[in-house]
């Protein structure tokens, strides 16, 4: 089994840990935290099939590299809006959830 | 089974480990530390799978800027109503199952790839030497797939402009509330003022040497943007409001030198984006430059937040 | 000669290793933050530049040797930076920080 292989039964694991912390997880900022680590292992896979994918000289196919390359940058801008809405959420209502049950602290629009 | 297999175990080990113990931490204090260092040892995995410029990336962008963000938000939600409801047992045990059958399914489409699978590299390598570049990702980057790069450059862009409208109304024009150190401390203020000099050299030098070896526009803007973020967490500078023309001009000319580039190759060339033949470094490289300093200012931004403070003029 | 230099590459990396692993112990073991932290200086600094010591034989080049001491300054020097500034804060705010 060489180490692609191994990266390959990684990848898929950390998209299931990825997943149920999603679902799981009451706090917004828990399931930003899995919803990065469902992408990077998706990303990962995408790195597996690029070493697989090695010819002509090269260890690994160019185009999925860069295609995660770009998928890096994209979640790092939707964690960052992600990150401003809760943020926003909190110093609107004092809490940090959409739960129901926790109770809200109005603030007053300035 | 040669020794590179237990390094390769190893690190996976490792990643599901510190991964697990992201998700199942108790504090979200913990679970950010614990994201970071995950990033840290992906980048690792990366190298092993012999993509040095995700590897690159993984660890400024993935590693460090997240980190960045998320610690900071983390700092804030501290003051927070917590929030105790829990999904009961058998939901749980329900969803547990259902990701380890999506986990398994994947997993299994992958291990039962064919041996040889279709690839892109010999095209890639074969048109590689008319771009005048010698790193094959590059070429991917900024020749094949350049549309790509210049519609993620404008997305960076709309997430920036997303943060920004979540400013309160009388704080429009304002400045972020970057979580500064809370007073002048002289440590922090030494490794402010030793730090980026060699950091603005390593940044430009990664940008620069991105069109032969693994590198690139990306890793270079990110360590651009972090020695930007230290100085104005070291409080030698203040942090800018979001109404300086500089800042937006700075934010901007990335796209717009890309966007001309690529509508000079209607004239210049046989279509958008395409390069005049012998003269293509050179287009690249000027994109490249702009690309580094508008990307080194939107993900300053974007880890600044959206202005709170109003403008003091 | 190029076996003397993989036999010398083969010991600073096994020191180096060992000085790794004696942080890690002393940070998981060690009861106290700033016991913690002086563990991981002999990381930083011992581990590291027995690592680094051991590659250079290996580099390929002077250029790349030069590299490789550049890297583990800039890691000194940020650790070193970060320890202070988490013992000021330790030092401020109790060890409950």
């Amino acid at each position: 089994m060489s180490g692609a292989n191994l990266f390959g039964m990684c990848g898929p694991a950390l998209v299931g840990l990825g997943l149920y912390g999603l679902i799981t997880d009451p706090e917004p900022l828990r399931k930003i935290l899995a919803f990065n680590l469902l992408g990077s292992g998706v990303f990962l896979i995408f790195g597996v099939i690029a070493r697989r994918a090695a010819a002509a000289g090269v260890p690994s196919d160019p185009v999925p590299q860069a295609m995660v390359i770009t998928a890096i940058v994209v979640a790092f801008a939707a964690t960052a809006l992600a990150v401003a809405l809760v943020l926003r959420l909190l110093e609107q209502t004092g809490r940090a959830t959409l739960s129901t049950d926790v109770p809200v602290r109005e603030k007053p629009d300035p | 089974m040669t020794s590179w297999f237990f390094g390769d175990a190893g690190v996976a080990l490792l990643v599901l480990a510190i991964g697990a113990s992201t998700i199942f931490a108790r504090k979200t204090f913990d679970a950010a530390i614990a994201f970071v260092v995950y990033g840290l040892l992906l980048a690792i995995a990366w190298v092993r799978l012999s993509a040095i410029d995700v590897a690159l990336t993984e660890a400024a962008i993935g590693g460090g800027m997240t980190g960045t963000l998320l610690l900071g938000a983390v700092a804030r939600l501290r003051s927070a109503e917590p929030d105790d409801t829990r999904l009961g047992l058998p939901i749980q045990l329900a969803t547990g199952f259902c990701c380890a059958l999506v986990a398994a399914c994947l997993a299994a489409a992958l291990l039962l790839l064919p041996e040889t699978i279709p690839t892109l590299a010999p095209a890639v390598m074969e048109n590689l030497a008319d771009t005048g570049l010698g790193n094959p990702v590059a070429g991917v980057l900024f020749s094949y797939r350049a549309l790509d790069t210049l519609l993620e450059k404008v997305v960076l862009l709309l997430a920036l402009l997303g943060v920004w409208s979540l400013a309160p109304n009388n704080a429009w024009n304002g400045i972020p509330r970057l979580r500064l150190y809370d007073r002048p401390n002289s440590t922090l203020t030494f490794l402010a003022q030793l730090l980026p000099p060699v950091g603005v050299v390593v940044g430009i030098y990664m940008c620069w040497v991105g069109a032969n070896e693994p590198g690139g526009a990306f890793q270079g803007g990110t360590v651009l943007a972090a020695m930007w973020l230290l100085v104005i967490i070291a409080r030698l500078e203040r942090a800018p409001s979001i109404g300086q023309l500089w800042l937006r001009v700075g934010l901007v000319v990335g796209p717009a030198v890309f966007l001309a580039v690529g509508l000079a190759g209607l004239v210049l060339a046989n279509g958008f984006l395409a390069y005049p033949p012998g003269h293509a470094k050179a287009f690249i490289v000027t994109v490249e430059f702009a690309l580094t300093i508008s990307i080194a200012a939107v993900l300053a931004m974007l880890a600044a937040g959206p202005p709170q403070q109003v403008q003091q003029e | 000669m190029e076996f003397a230099l993989d036999l010398f590459t083969v010991f600073t990396l096994l020191a180096g290793a060992l000085f790794f692993l004696a942080g890690t112990v002393g940070l998981i073991r060690f009861p106290d933050p700033l016991t913690r932290l002086h563990a991981l200086t002999k990381v930083d600094n011992l581990g590291l530049g027995l690592v680094v010591v051991g590659l250079v034989p290996q580099a390929d080049g002077w250029v790349a040797a030069l590299k490789l001491v550049i890297v583990w300054l800039l890691v000194q020097l940020s650790g070193a930076i970060v320890t202070q500034l988490i013992a000021g804060a330790i030092r401020e705010r109790g060890p409950s920080a």
